[in-house]
This record gives structure tokens, sequence and C-alpha cells, in this order.
């Protein structure tokens, strides 16, 4: 929780500062982005790599686990569709885009803006930052109306954790290792259906 | 940008061999924010130089919030019927 505050006031400092114009002329014109982002996915894959509780959850509930990622991703997607199409500015395929960022807004809104544009990674951020907002607010009432697993869904790749507090509060403490092993494997899953998404088939 | 990808496996690859280094872990994660942090930042400055984006704020915040309610509902309704077929009456 306080990290994501600190990412957001990161965030907010560069807009600041871009908009004041105050930066020198080759600062702002040298892509350091995607050097700086090589790195990220490199310790990303490490820490996932290294770290075995995925592997020791999976021993103890055995493959229905993957049935509660499968589904977040499949719901998603279905509730993305039909709004992209309501949306004038949004293809079906930007809309899926901005969907697989699964909460996980930082991640997902740098790969955006370099495979698409600045306009899209900006909607991509917000979008799943609201998405986190949402579950950490209203856990409790989604787990009455939609049955536990339902913070679990909602909360995507940071189910594993920023919203697992609140899940394990609004479902219950055995619905925490479900949690984690869920936002894992959509963590591993965001960056390789982004880029799938905006890539595959031509753009 | 398949780049992206292959790092990413490689990562994967890598860090296979650092299991349970729980020092490893912990000097990746501190990596892995401050690299966050800097591309946020760096986001924020290409965002803040774009009069374009910073013109239309509110249009694409309603764009973003449209998203997020399908991507959750859809999710939401997904989680209830796999809940009610799998997990009810085992947990």
């Amino acid at each position: 929780m306080r990290q994501s505050l600190y990412i957001l006031i990161f965030f907010a400092a560069g807009v600041i500062l871009g908009m004041t114009g105050l930066l020198p002329e080759p600062i702002t014109r040298t892509d350091y982005t995607k050097y700086a982002l090589y790195l990220l996915m490199l310790l990303v894959g490490i820490s996932i790599g290294a770290d075995n509780k995925a592997f020791l959850v999976l021993k103890s509930y055995g493959m229905r686990l993957f049935l509660v990622p499968l589904v977040t991703i499949t719901g998603t997607f279905a509730g993305v569709i039909p709004v992209s199409l309501l949306l004038e500015h949004i293809s079906i395929r930007e809309g899926l885009a901005v969907g697989a960022g699964f909460g996980y807004y930082s991640l997902s809104s740098i790969i955006i803006t370099e495979l698409h544009s600045e306009v899209l990674g900006v909607v991509a951020l917000l979008s799943n930052v609201i998405r986190e907002i949402l579950t950490l607010i209203l856990a409790p009432l989604m787990a009455m109306v939609f049955g536990k697993l339902a913070p679990v869904a909602a909360g995507g790749a940071t189910s594993m954790d920023t919203t697992l507090p609140v899940i394990a509060r609004a479902s219950g403490k055995q619905f925490a290792i479900i949690a984690l092993f869920h936002g894992i494997v959509l963590t591993i899953l965001v960056p390789v259906l982004v880029t799938f998404i905006l890539t595959a088939f031509g753009s | 940008m398949i780049e992206i990808i292959l790092l990413f496996s490689a990562g994967i690859f890598i860090g296979l061999f650092f299991r349970r280094k729980a020092r490893v872990i912990y000097w990746m994660e501190r990596g892995i924010l401050w690299s966050i942090f800097l591309l946020l930042f760096l986001l924020g400055l290409s965002i803040g130089l774009n009069p374009e984006i910073m013109q239309n704020l509110p249009s694409l915040g309603v764009r973003a919030l449209v998203l997020t309610l399908g991507g959750v509902a859809g999710s939401l309704l997904a989680a209830l019927l796999l809940w009610k077929l799998f997990f009810r009456k085992t947990i």
C-alpha cells in the first residue's frame, strides 16, 4: 500500500517536472525507458524464478488452483470487449491490452507505452490503478455478493501483494494461499499477454 | 517486442538457480521497486511533456474507468461461476 503511494508520487513528480519544461532537451529526448524496462523484466523474472512459494502452494491444492487465474483472465476479457465496443476511441485490441494489466499498473502501462502509444499507456495506468483501489475498498462487498473467490479475481495480479490483506479479511485466511498463487500466475502472464495482444496478428 | 518476453524468460531461468536464497530475492525486490520508481517517473515526464495527453486527461480517465468497470464486472461474474461449480462445497 505504501509502495503504491510512492510509485504514484514518482509518477506525479515526473508529470509536474515535464509540464514545467525545465528539463534540458537531451534528457527528454533520449529513450532511457526501453533499457530501464529491459532491466525491470529481467529482475521480475529472476525474483519469480527464485521464489518457490508458488510451487509449494500448488503441491497442497493441486491443479484446480489454475482455474482461478484462468477464470480471472477470461472474465476480464469477456467484460472488456463489450465496453471497448462502447468506447469510441478504444479498439478491442487496445481494450484487451489495458485489461491484461490485471491491476499491475506499473508494468502494463510501461509496456503499453513502449509498444503502442503514450495515450494508451496513460489509460492503462489509470485503469489498473482504479482496479486496485476498487478491490481494496469493495473486497468485503464482492465476497458477499459474488462468492469468496470474487475479491481474488478482482484483485488480479495484485492479489499476491497489495490487495492480499483485504482479500484475507474479506474471504478468510485460507483464501490468502489461493490469492498468492493467483497473483503470481497473473504477474507472470501480464507482460506475456500485453505483448502478445499488441503485436500478434499484425498491428 | 520479443525482447521483453525473452529477458523475462531468461530471468525466470536464472532465478531457478537461486531458489530459496532469501538475500537474492530481497535484492531483486529492491531493484524492481527502484526500477519501477524510475520508469514511472520517466513515464510521468513524457506525459507532462505531451500537451495532447494533458489536455485530454479527463476523457482518458473516463475511458480508463469504463474499461476497469467492464473488466472487473466480467471477472466477478466468472469468479461467481467458478465458486459455485468447484469451490463452495470443498472449502
